[in-house]
């Protein structure tokens, strides 16, 4: 391996690290983000030039700022609405050289936090699509390039390289401005940057297909995204929520497929195969959420229901009344039929299948469910438990004609056929 | 990828000297910055080996032996689990770690853990309707 391309892996990290915090402290100066990545960026083809010769700085995310902020004052000189900045920049730069770097460190410490922050907030603007919010989210804070988005969406590059572009016209179009949301506006938009780091968790957890290698990355950039956001805000209970269901759905990864690759329920996962670093992390960010002492959201609701997994050591142990109670909650915060009939399944483990059957029947006729067939499933589940076989084999068939999945349609017709033979049998 | 960075030990560490102040408060704000920016997993400190034992195996027989052992620079001092993009984003870090014994030599040791290949089945058509599910609870949730 050539120092010359120690040196450049060495930069890759280094931008990898130090990126998301030069953007956003370069946006609070220009102002646009836009602008910011393209300074940062110009910082990095300096480093690029100079380091393979001079060796990478001892404080690279510092010289990277520095330079920086030299362009950004150029920038800032030649755009009149920021000349008020100028003197502001030259002063940071001016105490960077005079104060140790360590006394620096901490007194930017807050600042930074507050940069990522902005940041954030930024590229989560509901003035940008769902899509175009994830894309940006991920470059600009979570340090990935183009052609990695691409590769983990599986959408040509150009794609993704188009809709940044676009994102960051929108922003300064819109003049969105830089900074932290407040009051009753902060609810709205914290939702909107949750909803974003729990898409690309989901997009990387239930992967359709594609480079293996690829897709669990996404479940650990928004992993690290959701870690990152709940140090900057210690005191969203929210937050806390979305890391603890993120590290216990992650904690279960390995042992959701069985050898042969078929997927494994829950309820028969070998528990050995969990992840039990993950599991702890989740339960003490759980913890957190809770020690806040508000009502739980949504998400923390749904870390509760699944830490209650995490804390039986057995399928047995199963807490499934605190679960029925914890769905109940999720139900009145964020009430939804596929919620209704999670809940169900709870009530009924909990209380038995006839209290279970008394939910789902009030969802029969709901629109949403209409080709969903997990509710017939689950009826038919609870109509056998009843002994209602003639009924309950008319529900596991129907189940079995709406289901895409070959394996689960085998097991709904095995069913519906003993359902036929216990009805025959029966005195 | 996941990594364990193994703090080596030496004479001190396994002589039990604790590090001093300033060492905990600058080993304090390098974990500080792990946790911000979201890598740690794990990280613990351990106790000299004088504590410590060993349970040696030749073909079925197990003999146990106390500590300590020799050979400080073989041992480990302490270690931390880190989630990190590559193994030079952990180089990164790891240079960015003060000297744990600032008086003599310490040596940081970054081993990757194996992880990804257990995701090799996890990518099976079975699990789409497991996203439908999922898709499904995210929309009926806005």
């Amino acid at each position: 391996m050539s120092a010359h391309s120690d040196t450049h892996r060495a930069i890759d990290a280094v931008w990898r690290i130090e990126s998301a915090k030069l953007i956003a402290g370069l946006a609070r100066i220009v102002r646009d983000v836009g602008v910011a990545e393209e300074l940062a960026q110009d910082a990095l083809l300096v480093a690029l030039e100079r380091w393979p010769e001079s060796g990478v700085p001892d404080n690279p995310g510092a010289w990277l700022m520095a330079t920086a902020k030299h362009r950004a004052i150029d920038h800032v000189r030649r755009d009149k609405r920021l000349a008020y900045k100028h003197e502001e920049i030259a002063r940071e730069i001016e105490a960077q050289r005079d104060t140790g770097v360590d006394d620096l460190d901490a007194a930017l410490d807050d600042q930074v936090g507050d940069d990522l922050l902005r940041l954030v907030f930024t590229t989560c603007h509901p003035v940008l699509s769902t899509e175009a919010r994830v894309a940006l989210t991920l470059r600009l804070l979570g340090g990935l390039t183009t052609v990695e988005i691409a590769r983990a969406f599986l959408v040509p590059e150009p794609t993704i390289a188009q809709r940044i572009v676009r994102a960051k016209r929108t922003l300064t179009e819109a003049h969105v401005p830089f900074e932290v949301p407040r009051g009753a506006e902060l609810a709205d938009r914290l939702a909107s940057v949750l909803e974003v780091v729990y898409l690309i968790f989901n997009e990387g957890y239930t992967a359709t297909s594609g480079d293996a290698w690829v897709r669990p990355t996404l479940c650990e950039d928004a992993l690290r995204l959701g870690r990152i956001l709940a140090e900057l805000m210690p005191n969203e209970s929210e937050v806390h929520g979305l890391v603890a269901l993120m590290e216990i759905q992650t904690s279960r990864l390995r042992a959701r497929v069985d050898a042969r690759g078929k997927p494994v329920p829950l309820l028969e996962q070998n528990r050995a195969r969990w992840d039990h670093v993950l599991v702890h992390r989740g339960l003490a960010a759980l913890a957190r959420a809770e020690a806040l002492g508000e009502a739980l959201g949504p998400y923390a609701l749904q870390a509760a229901i699944a830490a209650c997994h995490a804390r039986a050591r057995t399928r047995e142990d199963t807490d499934w009344t605190r679960i029925a109670a914890l769905y109940d909650a999720l139900s009145q915060v964020a009430p939804s039929p596929i919620v209704e009939l999670n809940r169900a399944v709870a009530v009924a483990m909990a209380f038995g299948p006839a209290a279970g059957l008394e939910i789902v029947d009030a969802l029969v006729s709901e629109p949403l469910l209409a080709s969903y067939h997990l509710l017939p499933a689950v009826r038919g589940d609870f109509l056998v438990k009843l002994g209602r076989f003639d009924e309950a084999r008319a529900e596991l068939e129907r189940a079995a004609s709406l289901t895409r999945n070959d394996r689960e349609r085998e097991l709904l017709l095995e069913r519906a056929a003993s359902c036929r033979r216990s009805v025959a049998g029966a005195p | 990828m996941r990594v364990i960075v193994m703090v080596k030990a030496n004479k001190e560490s396994e002589a039990g000297v604790m590090p001093d102040e300033k060492m905990l408060t600058e080993m304090g704000k390098f974990n500080e910055e792990l946790v911000k920016a979201g890598i740690m997993l794990a990280g613990e400190g351990l106790q000299p080996s004088s504590k410590g034992a060993r349970v040696n195996f030749s073909g079925s027989k197990r003999t146990v032996v106390d500590g300590p052992f020799t050979e400080a620079k073989e041992l480990v001092a302490g270690f931390w689990i880190w989630q990190v993009k590559s193994l030079d984003e952990a180089i990164e870090w790891a240079k960015r770690c003060p000297n744990p014994f600032p008086e003599g030599e310490s040596e940081l040791e970054i081993r990757p853990v194996f992880e990804a290949e257990d995701f090799g089945a996890e990518f099976t058509p079975e699990l789409r309707e497991q996203e439908e599910r999922l898709r499904q609870q995210i929309a009926a949730q806005q």
